[in-house]
């Protein structure tokens, strides 16, 4: 009834090639908008902000790294633990060299180190593919967390091994560190989160995004098409690295304060795929859909039992959340393989027709 | 120049100084290439028979071995408790066929893989519910597994050879000769292999996929719990264990994921270069090297051969 499109004209070629082409869904993006910018800074709790949403809006961009790679261009990848890793020892490192530099040009610029580590272990995808390129990729999840285990250079030689986060200040406003409040971590993350996506949408809608997605349907005939498969494919392993690299810095800097390196670990890779394959391949909403559900589906598991009365030992709430998700994750894959995004694209659908049935 | 020296020629000099060492290490470096080797041959039986990347096998190994255990723990005789545990196997291979291959036919690949990851959730939620997180000792005695290790004078010098490294090495055989007679000479094992070739030209001469699912994921199953038996012997049966499924990735891919020999000869050349890298390269780079030497290994051979030393060749059409 609301979400119809009739009356709306398209009356030029820009109108026509907008991403967001009905009236309804821009005002929801507004909708949307103004709530995580407005609505929750003022109203929510320091636990929403703090624990639910500054999570959520990072592994979001993770998971969008990962989907430019995986999702458009077809390139598995079990690297993404790493890449993060990279962009969050990077910005440690430059914030350590240069203190007086705005951090958050720091975290913009780790992202580029990310890509460069990313491009030069995306090397291989030119010869190999499908399941020998994921392995592949796994030699730079342990390589680099090898390194960032051993080589005390990366943790500036301290002596617990981890890295701690300076404060830093923006204009007179702690926006790292212990002294930073909730409120301002979330609008910063918010602000990445936001213009990068904007950025990814771009890439992905325009000349960039047809050629991976060319290559992701099959490289030989893109190629035939005139596509350069080692340019295209590196690009796609530079950005989903650099997107990676960024999210990793929030990561560490803006949420957990510092960081062990067993963060960066193998898992961190497979919960951001499993986001990305839950949320739907090549869908960037999708990214917010997977990220949402795969991170909150665990909070969510551990906070109800008890608030249901129900009495049990925290080690079997544990045993069943693992079971949970997996029995979810398979039931999520029976129920739509092609990703929540699939299913707001079908529940738009039928709004769109109702009350009829097509 | 130092640092070549270093790289391309003490390591060299050490081994030709120490041949006892270097047979040692040698030895460790087969033994555990047989363990990986058991791990890679599970997956490459369910990617050949289904073309699922079943990344549950490293779990399906902690299973077995954790179902084994926590069994005799609970009073069954060890020879029952194996049984039973090859009951489970069934079991399980069963539900996976009904509940998420069957399902799942004909989904992209990415998606099987994805819904393994599924499974090995589920895996360690549910095994650890039922027999506990703590670590286990694996009941070798019980088994008629030996102990002890035999000394070898050999190569001017000692080299200790457990006993039951020699039991590994000879099962694990016998487990290749038996599969690779039962894929040659029955009837089922023809079946699977005209599976293996084509599913749809399998289908239309009326093999059943659904029995050959089950079948082959039974034996994945058995070869996890021959697996388990063996690492739990060497060392404990806990959840830990299931990072030799990451090790064995590289395996996997350096003989080609459709090939049995190529499963076995790439877990021997793994293990024996990542004992040697570690024990004459990995103080140059500090401790640890391990985790990725493997893959390393396997990365310079793919870039030679993209299809791993023994897999299919890839021919592509538009």
């Amino acid at each position: 009834m609301l979400y119809r499109e009739a009356g709306q004209f398209k009356t030029n070629y820009a109108a026509d090639v907008a991403v967001f082409p009905i009236l309804q869904d821009r005002i929801g993006l507004a909708v949307i908008l103004f709530i995580a910018a407005v609505i929750i800074p003022w109203f929510g709790s320091s636990f929403l902000i703090q624990a639910v949403m500054i999570p959520f809006l990072i592994f979001s961009l993770a998971a969008i790294g990962l989907n430019l790679l995986t999702g458009y261009t077809g390139l598995l990848s079990l690297g993404t633990g790493a890449f993060m890793g990279v962009g969050a020892y990077a910005c440690y490192k430059l914030t350590t060299y240069f203190p007086d530099v705005n951090i958050i040009i720091w975290i913009a610029a780790s992202g580029f180190f990310s890509a460069a580590i990313g491009v030069l272990f995306g090397l291989p995808s030119l010869r190999i593919k499908g399941f020998y390129l994921a392995v592949a990729t796994l030699a730079a999840q342990f390589f680099l967390s090898w390194c960032f285990i051993r080589q005390p250079w990366f943790y500036n030689y301290n002596v617990s091994g981890a890295i701690e986060v300076p404060t830093r200040s923006l204009f007179g406003v702690p926006i790292t560190g212990a002294t930073a409040t909730d409120t301002t971590r979330y609008f910063v993350v918010l602000g990445f989160v936001v213009v990068m996506t904007w950025i990814a949408s771009n890439l992905v809608h325009g000349r960039i995004g047809r050629m991976w997605m060319a290559v992701r349907d099959m490289d030989l005939a893109a190629e035939l098409t005139g596509i350069r498969l080692l340019p295209t494919k590196l690009l796609a392993f530079a950005t989903s690295s650099f997107y990676c690299g960024v999210a990793g810095a929030l990561l560490v800097f803006l949420w957990y304060g510092g960081a062990e390196p067993a963060v960066f670990d193998v898992n961190l890779s497979f919960f951001i795929l499993f986001m990305v394959i839950i949320g739907g391949l090549g869908s960037l909403t999708g990214s917010f859909f997977g990220a949402a559900l795969i991170f909150i589906m665990p909070i969510v598991l551990r906070y109800f039992p008890p608030k249901l009365g129900i009495p049990v030992h925290p080690a079997t709430v544990e045993h069943i959340q693992y079971m949970t998700i997996g029995a979810l994750i398979v039931l999520f894959l029976i129920a739509e393989p092609a990703g929540l995004a699939r299913l707001w694209q079908i529940g738009k659908q039928k709004l769109r027709v109702w009350p009829f049935p097509y | 120049m130092d640092l070549l020296y270093k790289i391309f020629v003490d390591p060299f000099l050490q081994m030709g100084a120490a041949p006892d060492l270097l047979v040692q290490t040698l030895w460790e470096g087969l033994v555990a290439g047989v363990l990986y080797s058991l791990i890679a041959l599970g997956f490459v039986l369910i990617f050949k028979a289904s073309g699922v990347f079943n990344f549950a096998q490293g779990i399906m190994v902690v299973f077995a071995a954790l179902t084994l255990v926590g069994l005799h723990e609970h009073g069954v005789p060890a020879f029952v408790a194996l049984a039973l545990t090859i009951a489970v196997m069934f079991c399980l291979a069963f539900a996976v066929e009904r509940l998420i291959l069957r399902p799942l036919v004909n989904q992209p690949d990415i998606i099987l893989f994805m819904a393994t990851f599924g499974l090995t959730y589920f895996l360690i939620g549910f095994g650890e519910l039922i027999f506990g997180g703590e670590t286990k000792i694996m009941i070798a005695d019980q088994l008629w597994l030996p102990r002890g290790a035999i000394e070898l004078k050999m190569a001017g010098g000692f080299v200790s050879i457990q006993k039951i490294d020699i039991a590994a090495a000879i099962i694990a055989s016998l487990m290749v000769a038996g599969l690779a007679i039962f894929f040659q000479r029955t009837r089922i094992g023809r079946a699977l292999r005209a599976v293996a070739d084509s599913h749809r030209a399998a289908l239309s001469v009326g093999i059943s996929l659904e029995q050959i699912w089950v079948i082959v994921w039974f034996a994945a199953g058995l070869v996890a719990l021959t697996t388990g038996i063996m690492w739990g012997a060497r060392s404990d049966v806990s959840f830990a264990l299931d990072v030799i499924a990451l090790k064995a990735l590289p395996v996997l891919i350096l003989g080609g994921l459709t090939s049995i020999p190529g499963a076995i000869v790439g877990g021997l050349i793994i293990g024996v270069g990542e004992k040697l890298g570690e024990f004459y390269w990995g103080p140059l780079m500090g401790s640890g090297i391990e985790s990725w030497f493997a893959y390393v290994i396997a990365l310079i051979f793919l870039l030679f051969r993209p299809q791993g030393l023994f897999g299919e060749r890839i021919i592509e059409r538009i």
